[in-house]
């Protein structure tokens, strides 16, 4: 049995030093390579068969070993739905919480263990409505979380009702008449909340996808993934216009930082009142292409890159990193309070502070 | 002048018949002029608007009493709102202190010393008061207008309607503004000195030491070094004032009360809960992490911690009460002492996930500071009525051990209890502190480092498990046979990976399962774990070994019901006291002690909530006396009940 970590033990600074993920550099680096086998459980994978889940998991699974690091050092916290059976087919550390929160234990695990690798998987039920708020105020502090976020467009475990991103007028068990409510729009909402790091792909895209996974563990901070996946059960095809062959070109827009933004011929452009909009590139507009720029500090461009598809036919989907900016990490600024009130007051001394300032002595 | 009437709480032993009538020692040293009553004790409320700096000022006074060597206890009682209107009853802010020459339990039934800032702050308070008790008050305040705004038809000054009480009209305002002519404040800022003015008074009427005060003036404003210098002068002004003026005939000193040897400091419950937070994380070797949401009467824990972060303390304000606790529940998974503080409102958003804590097992303090409900309540006063809710608030057979500190220093023992029994049992922990111990103070006997309890624990770091083809795993539910406990394996531990989860888990294994032999088996083991805690049993207090009443009680009535008991022995009733400090699980003889008695007396300030446990646990007819005024009960109130329960008992059986 080992000995409990003291205060000071719970971060192996420079332990890891020359890690290959800049946000995982205080996590110990794995001793031997890994294969995507070392990531698979022996608990039977429980999803309803077709689901787009097994395609995230299989890809998770393949991209764990590229970040090198200690499998005990990695952690998986889920909320409650479908996307949330995740941790327990990953061969990590893992905790399957309750709806909506696991963005707030994620928060307090990582804040307190640098040495972790912490990720968060959850559904646009789970994070978007019940747990919104921790969602939001996760993105804001910019706690060391990878969050993917599972975004069918409906509620699967609970058999079939709309969700925060389903569409208005949506037909469901619990809106037989349509659904009354604007949906969200997650990448907005991420921007909105100070997100220093927004992506989105695709669960049928591996390739995107572990590329999109590379940049999310690349950044120092919270990032927000969000991952169109399929729910053939109770709202199949939602997606099926950016993966059928003979539409998703045109419905795609791929990004690539320092890329024209273009595809299809048709290309992004701003327009005289500002927004974003398509238009086919002509010789005469070519150079007015927008260059994505991933860096680009302003939260505005990014917010407007979000609300460049249309809401209906997710025409014009951007897809890749939307924005990845630098903001000092929350857990590394509590660290480093941490360290500062030691070098300011001293290691506390505990019988200094139960007797205080004013004692008396009696007999 | 024989105005300071006692209203002892307790006549027996030290307390008996001390009156303030023994001669005065003789006078000496600088203050030859005025004699010299000697007390044994006595109770001051300072009253005035919420923004006259009662509470200030009652710290200070209590401050100086504490460093003089009595022993004390206090009750602040302030509105929710931080600043009600002014001049009106609902913004009266009142501290109460009880000092004495011997060891005392409560604020005081009633005090013998009123000082009112305003006519509000008298009209609020004179019903508390005793016939012949002494009032200072503010005499500039009693205009006109602010007589009409709290309804005095005609100045209670000057009608005779305090001829029953020892009256000194003092112009505080005025006197205060007379001592800070020279200082160059503006009227507004010298008149808010106001209260050291009175502090200063009384500190001179009860021969309070009076460098702390002014050092902590220093301190306070060393930013502002006029201001601290005006505040010192206005309290040195009061000071003299006392000393020169003819109202105040005689001064009054209470020796320093003969406490058990040792070192001693004066403390509040939350800064007590505060201390045993930190101790309890270094004497089990687990960093602290708070999780909290600010909430009345929490938040000074909140903002304690956050003070030590030299401790390793980390201290997470977090968006919501459910990630107060969720982070606490993930730092603790991840090897951390995971703590949340809150009050009842906090615990019921907080339930869920007090019962994911009981299904992962992972150890965890839920420190509810409870005020009085339901809903928002009353916020800033206490009650007792959040028992029930931390025994059974949660979906499912969701057992939660419950402490409950007696005293304001208490919630420092309490607070390492609370966690012995998390780290001990891997189990989340309710520690059940109220508004009356949070914010009242009391001196305490600062323990030795060595002397806390060693709360060491060990991590999972192995396989604890070989399967039938021989290969050595880890299973993260195989528990320890003694304490039921599962091993706690925290991430970055190789070859322990595993995941837990809010669905019901195969015993041993912790493998998701839905078998219905396995869940009940799951659900009586987790019950069976928190049952076999090891909890000290019950001492009950009982002289003459004759007494056929009980009185149980729990938390923080333990000073009333004390102070209670003492004055029915001193008359002669036959009473036996014990006090709960585990409600969950019940120490094991209880059952036995309450089938001793006759008849069993349980104060509460609820409607009944330890006493339907026990009626329910034990089948015995449990009398319930309940309050919720949002006040602590009085001593002599409760003496009548008890004086009451033997009466009844002896017409029925004697």
């Amino acid at each position: 049995m080992a000995e409990a970590r003291g205060a000071a033990a719970d971060r192996p600074r420079g332990a890891a030093a020359g890690a290959r993920f800049r946000s995982l550099e205080l996590v110990p680096k794995a001793e031997s390579p890994q294969s995507a086998k070392d990531f698979k459980t022996d608990q039977e994978v429980r999803w309803c068969p077709g689901c787009g889940d097994y395609a995230i998991l299989a890809a998770v699974q393949s991209f764990m070993p590229e970040l090198g690091i200690r499998r005990e050092n990695t952690v998986f916290v889920s909320g409650i739905g479908c996307s949330s059976r995740f941790p327990y087919y990953m061969n990590t550390y893992g905790v399957h919480s309750i709806h909506g929160r696991a963005p707030a234990i994620a928060t307090g695990l990582a804040a307190s263990r640098p040495d972790l690798s912490v990720w968060v998987v959850t559904g646009d039920g789970d994070a978007l409505s019940i747990g919104g708020n921790h969602l939001i105020h996760a993105l804001r502090r910019n706690v060391n979380l990878k969050i993917l976020l599972f975004n069918n467009r409906i509620y699967g475990l609970t058999k079939g009702q709309y969700s925060p991103t389903s569409e208005v007028g949506k037909i469901t068990k619990s809106t037989p008449m349509g659904s009354l409510d604007a949906p969200f729009n997650p990448l907005s909402l991420a921007v909105g909340a100070e997100a220093t790091f927004v992506a989105r792909t695709i669960d049928s895209d591996r390739q995107h996808l572990q590329s999109v996974l590379r940049a999310a563990a690349e950044h120092e901070g919270t990032a927000l993934v969000e991952i169109y996946q399929n729910c053939n059960i109770f709202n199949d095809g939602a997606f099926e216009v950016l993966k059928d062959p003979n539409t998703r070109d045109e419905a795609l827009i791929r990004l690539e930082d320092g890329q024209p933004m273009v595809f299809a011929g048709q290309g992004v452009f701003r327009g005289p009142d500002g927004e974003l909009h398509v238009a086919e590139v002509t010789d005469a507009n070519r150079s007015e292409v927008l260059v994505h720029d991933v860096h680009h500090p302003s939260a505005a461009r990014a917010f407007a890159l979000t609300r460049i598809a249309d809401a209906d036919t997710l025409h014009h989907t951007p897809i890749g990193v939307l924005r990845d900016v630098r903001r000092p990490v929350y857990d590394t600024l509590m660290a480093d309070q941490l360290d500062q009130a030691v070098a300011a007051k001293g290691e506390g001394d505990l019988a200094g502070l139960l007797a205080g300032q004013d004692t008396w002595t009696v007999g | 002048m024989t105005s300071q009437v006692d209203q002892s709480e307790a006549v027996g032993g030290s307390d008996g018949g001390g009156q303030g009538a023994a001669p005065p020692p003789s006078t000496g040293g600088s203050r030859p002029a005025k004699p010299i009553r000697r007390l044994d004790r006595v109770i001051i409320r300072f009253a005035g608007d919420s923004g006259d700096g009662m509470q200030l000022t009652g710290d200070r006074f209590t401050s100086e009493t504490a460093s003089f060597g009595n022993d004390l206890s206090t009750l602040p009682n302030f509105p929710a709102e931080i600043r009600a209107p002014a001049g009106t009853l609902p913004g009266v802010s009142s501290f109460q202190l009880h000092f004495a020459d011997h060891d005392i339990l409560t604020p005081g039934d009633a005090p013998n010393v009123l000082v009112a800032m305003n006519p509000a702050a008298l009209k609020a308070n004179l019903p508390d008061l005793p016939r012949g008790a002494e009032i200072i008050v503010n005499t500039d305040e009693f205009t006109k207008r602010a007589l009409a705004k709290v309804g005095y038809p005609a100045d209670p000054l000057a009608d005779g309607s305090l001829s029953a009480y020892h009256l000194h009209k003092v112009p505080l305002t005025t006197l205060t503004l007379e001592a800070l002519k020279e200082s160059g404040l503006a009227r507004k800022d010298a008149e808010r000195a106001k209260n050291m003015f009175a502090l200063g008074l009384l500190s001179w009427m009860y021969h309070r030491p009076t460098h702390g005060t002014e050092r902590f003036l220093r301190q306070k404003f060393a930013k502002k070094p006029d201001i601290a210098e005006a505040n010192i002068r206005a309290f040195r002004a009061g000071w003299n004032f006392g000393e020169t003026t003819e109202s105040f005939a005689v001064s009054y000193e209470i020796p320093p009360a003969k406490l058990p040897a040792g070192t001693y400091r004066n403390i509040s419950g939350n800064l007590a809960l505060s201390y045993g937070l930190i101790a309890a994380a270094k004497r089990s070797g687990l960093p602290l992490f708070l999780g909290s949401y600010p909430i009345t009467p929490a938040s000074d824990i909140l903002h304690e911690l956050s003070r030590h972060k030299n401790f390793g303390v980390r201290t997470f304000q977090a968006e919501d009460e459910i990630a107060g606790i969720g982070a606490a529940l993930g730092a603790a998974f991840g090897g951390a002492l995971g703590v949340t503080t809150t009050s009842g409102p906090g615990v019921a958003l907080k339930s869920e996930t007090v019962g994911l804590a009981v299904s992962l097992e992972l150890p965890l303090l839920v420190v509810d500071i409870q005020r009085g409900g339901p809903s928002t309540g009353l916020p800033t006063k206490t009650e007792q009525a959040d028992l029930l809710q931390a025994m059974f608030g949660r979906n499912g057979e969701a057992p939660v051990p419950i402490v409950a500190p007696a005293t304001p220093a208490d919630c420092f023992d309490a607070a390492l209890e609370a966690a012995r029994i998390a780290v001990a049992y891997r189990t989340p922990v309710m520690l059940l502190s109220d508004g009356y111990l949070a914010n009242g103070s009391e001196p305490w006997r600062i323990p030795e480092v060595d002397e806390l309890p060693d709360l060491r624990v060990e991590f999972a770091s192995g396989p604890n498990h070989t399967l039938e083809d021989g290969s050595e795993v880890f299973w993260p539910y195989k528990r320890d046979p003694q304490t039921l406990a599962r091993p706690w394996a925290v991430p970055g531990t190789p070859g322990l990976e595993h995941r837990i989860g809010g669905i019901e888990k195969q015993d041993g294994s912790g493998n998701i399962s839905y078998d219905p032999a396995n869940h009940d088996f799951m659900v009586r083991t987790r019950q069976a774990k928190i049952d076999g805690i090891t909890v000290p049993e019950l001492e009950v207090d009982d002289p003459s070994g004759a007494a056929r009443v009980l009185v149980l009680g729990w938390g923080s009535t333990y000073g009333p019901i004390t102070a209670a008991v003492r004055r029915v022995r001193a008359d002669g009733g036959r009473v036996a006291q014990a006090h709960l400090r585990h409600l969950n699980p019940f120490p094991a003889n209880l059952g036995a002690v309450l089938k001793a008695y006759d008849r069993v007396v349980v104060p509460e300030m609820n409607l009944g909530q330890l006493a339907l446990l026990l009626r329910a646990r034990y089948l015995v007819d449990a009398q319930s006396y309940n309050q919720v005024r949002g006040l602590p009960f009085k001593a002599a109130q409760l003496a009548d009940v008890l004086f009451a329960a033997i009466g009844t008992l002896e017409e029925n059986h004697g």
